[in-house]
């Protein structure tokens, strides 16, 4: 089959053939992965359009229009008419009111000319399409703020996150610093347990945890939910010391010279020429503060007043299950901030991904 | 002389002291411990204590509501296991959305990284940005998004079936057996990471391979097969070890969107709903800690098997991995 249809094409120029063959492979791929991507990226496009909804209009979109719309109505003689749009015998289509609806023929009105006389038309009035147009209602947004009290959970969010950012960049920094640059004995086994707490489940540690929290009265209070971060993790630690080892060691030699102890060789020597990554450990971790669920869940199911964002939400959620429009706009209030920081910072996201799991 | 070097400037391997240099030695040894504190001491309290810990109270009664009447009870809350009958019913859950969530959570990455990877894809960055987006969306907004797009009436995905195929499409959320598939659906909005380490990965296969492989007449589908996917095996191995472990720790998704009422049915009744049931909500601490030690002995077979597999399957360029 290909042969053919290159013979067939013998009488274009050679190099015209395999240019143009090019662009096709161009426009086919860029086309194909143009589609996967609409479809991967279209459930934003629902929840956004959802978000600006009434209720009635949700409901409405399971067999109308996917956009908010609300159907057009004439007043006439003191009735609401709904307008709908009314394929004719003619061949023309028009916009008109249904005055009188019946099983099987209906009457209609031109809404442009009430004074003519009404039209029958034959046919089933349900099938017919009504005339719409947009009604967003924007003021969904103000009630979801206001009854799932955005401005509390975004306060706490921002404190869990915040404290548990200083805690997890101060211990990570000075743990990466140990392994990239000290002769500990036998490193490389406690690198190893440390990589290895990446695989352990956590359930096992959590039971204790929860009952020593519990008992000394940390549950119901943000300390489970920041404290740990002080005590470095396996993968910022991994990413952070990656960074350390390709740094030339000149710089920190010359400062010992010059009588500098670690300590300030870290401060004054290794952090200042680490920003990308230590940016990069400081963007996961409020990501992570954002997303997490599992703990703070645990942690504070007794006192609301201090839930994040996520917990809160999806408490809110419950309660108002029959608002689809609701649940939909908190649902971009909560990723608003997230994502316009990946959008602001990817390259440092994507960069501190692909440390992690390739070099692993 | 490299060795002495390295001991003083705290060289990748530790090395005995030489010269004469061995107080600074072990004072750089001192300095060592000192910034490896935070994690020796967070590991000793978060992990070995805790752990020590749940494995007693697997032995006891012990619940936080009723602490008075804590005792050691043997090995009773393991005879429980086998008696909770939702601790079978909740491995199978999650044994059934396994089998269909763990060959596409490992198979799509690859596809897509190949996609994205294409040299006839225009706007490489625009494209790569965008499928990882969703991976940054807090979990608790993906699954309401999910929620809504899998609707039963108002949902796309059933209006696109009803639009394009003339088919009125399932009760995604509300039918015991449809929920899984709805399940993989929400969890492809988390294939960013995947996808961009074996993006990664790919684009650090040595480009002579395929052109000697072209040289011979393999064809492109003969290429990625016999070059692309073993060089990049060790990230299929690590994304495999990964799926893994979230699987067995899979809550919050089945959890947001049915309350851990494990409905339609028993469907969403994963493990860790159980577990977090009986420990959280009846602050059952000793049959809770047992759950989560079978949960570990699980998690530790299936991690030592995947690892013994792998040098049948996963290929390491150079010497030593």
């Amino acid at each position: 089959m290909a042969v053919t249809a290159q013979q067939q094409d013998s009488s274009l120029s050679p190099v015209f053939d395999a240019d143009f063959r090019r662009f096709g492979m161009y426009a086919t791929v860029t086309l194909f992965a143009t589609m996967i991507l609409v479809a991967f990226l279209m459930p934003f496009a629902y929840m956004f359009l959802t978000s600006f909804k009434t209720k009635d209009q949700i409901v409405d979109s399971a067999t109308g229009s996917v956009l908010p719309v609300t159907n057009v109505t004439i007043d006439y003689e003191g009735e609401e008419l709904p307008l709908l749009i009314v394929p004719l015998e003619d061949g023309t289509v028009q916009e008109l009111a249904l005055l009188d609806s019946g099983r099987r023929d209906s009457t209609f009105i031109d809404p442009e000319n009430l004074e003519a006389a009404p039209i029958e038309w034959e046919g089933r009035w349900r099938t017919l399409s009504p005339v719409t147009r947009p009604e967003w209602h924007p003021e969904n947004y103000a009630e979801a703020w206001e009854i799932a009290d955005f401005p509390r959970l975004l306060f706490n969010t921002v404190m869990i996150a915040f404290f548990g950012l200083v805690g997890t960049l101060i211990s990570c920094v000075m743990v990466a610093y140990a392994f990239a640059r000290f002769p500990i004995p036998a490193k490389g086994f406690i690198f190893m347990v440390l990589i290895a707490t990446i695989i352990m489940p956590r359930q096992v540690m959590l039971v204790p945890l929860f009952a020593f929290f519990s008992t000394i009265g940390w549950t119901g209070t943000w300390l489970p939910l920041i404290v740990p971060h002080f005590f470095a993790n396996a993968y910022n630690v991994f990413l952070l010391r990656q960074y350390f080892l390709q740094l030339p060691r000149d710089l920190d030699e010359a400062a010992m010279m010059d009588g500098a102890n670690p300590l300030q060789v870290l401060l004054f020597v290794i952090v200042p020429q680490s920003w990308p990554v230590i940016i990069s450990v400081a963007l996961f971790h409020i990501v992570f503060a954002w997303n997490d669920y599992f703990e703070p869940l645990i942690y504070t199911l007794g006192n609301p007043d201090i839930q994040p964002i996520a917990v809160g939400i999806q408490q809110f959620n419950f309660r108002y299950a029959q608002q689809p429009q609701l649940i939909q706009a908190t649902a971009l209030l909560a990723m608003l901030i997230p994502v316009i920081m990946f959008f602001l910072a990817q390259r440092f996201f994507m960069r501190g991904v692909v440390i992690t799991g390739v070099e692993k | 002389m490299k060795q002495v070097l390295e001991s003083v400037t705290g060289g990748q391997r530790s090395t005995l002291p030489v010269s004469g240099s061995s107080g600074q030695l072990r004072q750089r040894r001192l300095w060592g411990w000192f910034f490896l504190s935070p994690w020796i001491i967070g590991f000793l309290a978060f992990t070995i204590m805790p752990m020590a810990a749940s494995l007693v109270f697997s032995f006891m009664e012990f619940n936080l509501a009723n602490p008075d009447e804590t005792r050691f009870i043997g090995l009773d809350n393991y005879q429980n296991l086998l008696d909770d009958p939702l601790v079978g019913v909740s491995l199978m859950v999650t044994l059934r959305f396994a089998v269909i969530a763990l060959p596409i959570g490992l198979i799509l990455p690859v596809l897509l990284a190949a996609l994205l990877n294409s040299e006839f894809l225009v706007g490489k960055r625009f494209f790569r940005t965008l499928f990882y987006m969703p991976y940054i969306v807090p979990i608790v907004s993906a699954v309401y998004i999910w929620q809504g797009m899998l609707g039963t009436e108002t949902g796309w995905i059933n209006r696109i079936l009803d639009w394009v195929f003339q088919v009125d499409g399932p009760r995604w959320l509300d039918d015991s057996t449809w929920i899984y598939p709805a399940l993989v659906i929400m969890g492809l909005w988390g294939i960013g990471n995947a996808y961009l380490i074996t993006l990664a990965s790919m684009q650090g296969v040595p480009t002579q391979l395929y052109e000697a492989a072209k040289v011979d007449g393999a064809s492109g589908i003969r290429r990625f097969f016999s070059i692309t996917i073993p060089m990049i095996s060790p990230v299929i191995f690590y994304n495999l070890i990964l799926s893994v472990i979230g699987l067995l720790r899979y809550f919050e998704v089945p959890f947001i969107l049915k309350q851990g009422t494990g409905q339609p049915g028993q469907a969403t009744m994963f493990y860790n709903i159980h577990f977090y049931k009986e420990t959280f909500v009846f602050l059952n601490m000793g049959y809770g800690s047992t759950l989560a030690w079978l949960l570990f002995a699980i998690t530790m077979v299936l991690t030592v098997l995947i690892f013994a597999s792998a040098r049948y399957w996963v290929y390491y360029a150079g010497e030593d991995r």
